[in-house]
């Protein structure tokens, strides 16, 4: 690991100096994630009075249960869905305000805020505009023959929170695009330019494949913001519901934590979750580490 | 004042790598002693050895007559120049310079009074209140240079201070840096790469490759009489050119079997400094000089002289003529040398 | 661009002005139902244009909120969530700078060790240990406090990480200098390397302080006083109420209210927010 040429001698400082981190890391972190993973491999009886080691018939059970595997299924058509549409949206944004010269800035003033909402507070932005009795998304759609309650039907639920997931991240997702287009040198847009390239074949042919390390940063990035940080916008909003339709991993960890009954069972998802956050992770490292080799 | 004693020092890096293998240099007080190499060669090390800033593996390092092995760079009473400057980019030309006395507990008028003179010195009055990002590469060597000046230390250390200049304004501080060590009689240690700048700037020249010291001296010995093939082609420019011999039943010759009878005992190596040799038609050798058929490949005029590029004996030999060249390319001449301008070496490189 | 083509740069426009509108079309919906009083929200469609009750239904939610349904008045809501963003920003900048400067600067036994124990934490979102998390934090009797608000959440190994990357591009011959002029760790942090750092504080500040603000879970799970509410949480007790009780125009003050600080810190420093942004990511 990278460290500098000339370092202090001091034997006992730098013990100081890491403590307060380490300290908090290790109690609010390390402890309690040690705590899952141990639960995790326990089974209490029907009246917690003891547990037993059970190996890995939590996990076994769990890969086993329908609900479990349909929160599998609803996670990743939701972290897909949020992480295209989002994506989608933001370059065209940032490609939009790229080609201006001098309206750029106000743009890009004008749609980096949504990054400050809170998702929760997103959620219910939404919530509220597709409220069924008086909103008013669904009395426009209710024009085109759209009959839209969120309340019943599944597919209206896991659309409403895709919508404010998706939305709360286009300020995030434009921000790096516009990073990752500013830093293309202009010098190969004009040399497409005078080898006869239009401004659409020119994205398709040399800002695209340029811009893919950017891409697929952000892939991960919102992967990983679809399967974790949606949490609030779920809870603010559907609660899961209906009848499971928008129960997200994480969503569920909670749930069934809350209700208490497979302390087990619970450990061993979030286990589950942790192992997929660390795979993210890694890839998401290795990326870095090959950046900073440029 | 102070002298500056190392003895045998060394260094060893972890993984066994070895920057410095055992030196010993001697600088008299209130002289100028450069340590000059190819970059890799240790020079650098040995002089953050001598500031503190690493540790010494083995030997000793004296300042004043006093070993400063174990003791911090503060302790020491010396002043660095570093080759990036490393001035403090947040604090003004006033603070950079003060911060070293205002860590030493120095008093508030006290300070003042140093830094005004040294910036009366320097030439740098007007620029106390700037920022160094405000300044030109010239003006923050300067500043750098009042840095270490107004701590008025025992031993000023320069890590190639020079090197991020352009050429012109080096050659400019090359001649301020050596009036102001002169003028204040600091005892100074000097790292470059650049020969010239070696040649020019020391009282003591210490030639380093590999480590180890390959020639210790005042600069116009070494360049007469260079110890080794090393510092034969490190100091001069171009280099001096050397030329193999091999051992026949008519005494040595070279490659192209040319003979080379005034060869001494054991010499395996010619050596002819560009400004040494000179070209003839048709002229006979002086008595015990050099003489050699050759053919010019190419001529480079410089103005105030010209480098011929000769191929004679099997090699290619430079030739530098003041004035026009009085050949050109493809013109058939010799190449000769007096004999007293010649230099012989080894085959282990070592002088004969 | 490279060339001129009017109608692109025409077309241009309107993408950007319709992307605007639709980001900004939840909250100008929220603001106008703000602005409305009750019976705008019993049947049919909501308006669209402003309503006369601004001042009255922003005064109600922050005085005395809907306290008969559970919801303690904003005012003190907002403080708490300001109180738990600062010291979180301030927390986890405190800390990292300073595991930071340990890890880059010094040379120790368990240096790796320490390094990708902080590491780990990167990896592990609250959402994922929470209940954990949550029992820890009880039996330290945190439930209830600032302090059970802010510092479970304050270790961060990517403030960690965005100031070890910015010390290794601090030049090492500045430490030498530094070391020369008789500074010791603790004067070279002081007197060189924190006001060096100025400009990625400022950037890491904002970012944390939405994410401190933002906070929603945590809050949620260790607050039963609603002494200790903060605003993001606490409208998510209004809204189920709302749903019954359909004072829309109450909750809609509620949630541009929470929403205004971050975004008021955006827009004020967006040149650090965006810098803070980009850099904490790579």
């Amino acid at each position: 690991m990278q460290a500098k040429r000339t370092i202090f001698p001091n034997k006992f400082l730098p013990y100081l100096l890491l403590a307060p981190q380490l300290l908090i890391t290790i109690v609010f972190f390390l402890w309690p994630a040690g705590q899952a993973l141990w639960t995790s491999f326990l089974r209490e009886d029907a009246f917690g009075f003891k547990s037993t080691f059970v190996w890995f018939e939590n996990y076994i059970q769990l890969f086993e249960d329908p609900a479990y595997l349909n929160s599998v299924w609803i996670t990743a058509v939701f972290a897909l869905a949020v992480t295209l549409l989002s994506m989608s949206v933001s370059l065209l944004m940032a490609v939009s305000v790229n080609s201006l010269i001098r309206s750029g800035k106000a743009y890009t003033t004008l749609l980096v805020w949504p990054y400050a909402v809170a998702p929760a507070v997103a959620g219910i932005l939404w919530w509220f505009m597709f409220n069924p009795s008086i909103g008013i998304l669904p009395y426009m759609l209710a024009g085109f023959g759209i009959n839209w309650n969120h309340r019943v039907d599944s597919t209206d639920a896991l659309i409403l929170v895709v919508l404010a997931a998706a939305w709360k991240q286009i300020s995030y997702n434009f921000l790096f695009f516009l990073a990752g287009l500013q830093s293309i040198p202009h010098s190969l847009i004009e040399a497409a330019a005078i080898d006869g390239a239009g401004p659409f074949k020119r994205f398709r042919t040399i800002v695209f494949p340029l811009l893919s390390p950017t891409t697929f940063f952000l892939l991960v990035v919102n992967i990983v913001y679809a399967m974790f940080d949606t949490f609030a916008i779920i809870h603010a909003t559907t609660e899961g519901g209906p009848s499971g339709s928008t129960t997200i991993l994480v969503y569920k960890v909670y749930a069934d934590g809350q209700l208490g009954l497979n302390l087990g069972s619970s450990a061993a998802q979030s286990v589950v979750l942790m192992a997929i956050v660390v795979v993210l992770t890694v890839i998401q490292f290795r990326w870095i580490e090959r950046r900073v080799q440029y | 004042m102070a002298t500056v004693d190392l003895k045998d020092v060394k260094k060893t890096y972890a993984g066994n790598v070895v920057a410095v293998k055992g030196v010993s240099i001697a600088v008299p007080d209130g002289q100028l002693c450069v340590l000059v190499g190819p970059s890799g060669c240790g020079k650098s090390t040995l002089l953050r050895m001598i500031a503190g800033l690493e540790t010494i593996t083995d030997g000793t390092v004296s300042i004043d007559g006093k070993v400063v092995n174990t003791i911090g760079p503060a302790e020491r009473d010396i002043a660095m120049v570093f080759q990036n400057y490393a001035l403090y980019p947040h604090m003004k030309v006033y603070d950079n310079m003060a911060y070293g006395l205002r860590n030493r507990g120095m008093g508030k008028d006290e300070i003042d009074k140093r830094v005004r003179e040294t910036a009366k010195i320097l030439e740098l009055g007007a620029l106390l209140e700037r920022r160094p990002r405000e300044l030109s590469g010239g003006q923050r060597q300067r500043v750098a240079m009042g840095r270490a000046i107004v701590r008025s230390p025992k031993v000023f250390l320069f890590d190639e201070p020079l090197s991020n200049l352009d050429a012109k304004l080096r050659g400019q501080m090359r001649v301020e840096i050596k009036n102001l060590q002169r003028t204040l009689g600091v005892t100074s240690v000097y790292v470059t790469h650049d020969q010239l700048e070696a040649m020019t700037l020391a009282d003591v020249l210490v030639v380093m490759n590999g480590g180890l010291v390959e020639q210790v001296g005042n600069p116009l010995d070494i360049y007469e009489k260079p110890a080794s093939t090393f510092v034969a082609s490190f100091i001069g420019a171009p280099p001096m050119n050397l030329l193999p011999l091999t051992d026949s039943a008519n005494g040595a010759t070279l490659s192209d079997g040319t003979a080379v009878p005034q060869a001494p005992k054991g010499a395996a190596i010619l050596g002819v400094r560009p400004e040494d040799a000179d070209v003839a038609v048709g002229a006979a050798a002086s008595a015990g000089g050099l003489s050699l058929p050759a053919t010019v490949e190419g001529v480079e005029p410089v103005g105030a002289e010209s480098f011929l590029y000769c191929a004679a004996g099997g090699q290619k030999i430079i030739v530098r003529v003041s004035g026009r060249s009085p050949a050109n390319p493809g013109d058939t001449l010799k190449v000769v040398a007096k004999a007293e301008k010649l230099h012989w070496f080894d085959t282990a490189g070592k002088r004969v | 661009m490279v060339e001129n083509r009017p109608f692109l740069t025409f077309l241009t426009h309107l993408t950007l002005i319709l992307g605007v509108l639709i980001v900004a079309f939840p909250v100008y919906v929220a603001f106008i139902a703000s602005t409305r009083g009750e019976a705008d929200f019993l049947s049919g469609v909501m308006p669209l244009m402003p309503g006369p009750h601004t001042l009255e239904n922003y005064s109600i939610m922050l005085e005395s909120g809907m306290t008969s349904y559970g919801a303690p008045p904003i005012a003190p809501m907002m403080f708490n969530s300001l109180v738990m963003a600062l010291s979180i920003a301030i927390g986890k900048i405190a800390i990292s700078i300073l595991s930071a400067y340990a890890i880059v600067y010094f040379r120790f036994p368990f240096r790796m060790l320490a390094f990708w124990a902080i590491f780990v934490t990167l990896m592990l979102p609250v959402e994922v240990r929470i209940f954990p998390t949550f029992e820890v934090v009880a039996n330290l009797g945190m439930l209830n406090s600032y302090a059970g608000l802010s510092i479970p959440l304050i270790a961060s190994a990517t403030a960690t990480f965005l100031f070890r990357q910015f010390f290794l591009t601090v030049p090492d011959e500045l430490v030498e200098a530094a070391r020369v002029d008789g500074a010791g760790p603790l004067k070279f942090f002081r007197d060189i390397l924190l006001p060096l750092s100025r400009t990625n504080i400022a950037a890491l500040f904002v970012i944390l302080f939405i994410y401190g603000w933002n906070q929603y879970l945590w809050p949620l799970l260790i607050t039963t006083d609603t002494q200790y509410y903060t605003i993001v949480m606490g409208i998510k007790r209004m809204a189920v109420v709302a749903d019954a009780d359909p004072k829309w125009n109450l909750v809609m003050a509620a949630v541009i209210l929470a929403a205004l600080p971050p975004v008021l810190v955006i827009l004020f420093m967006q040149r650090l927010f965006i810098k803070g942004l980009v850099e904490t990511e790579k």
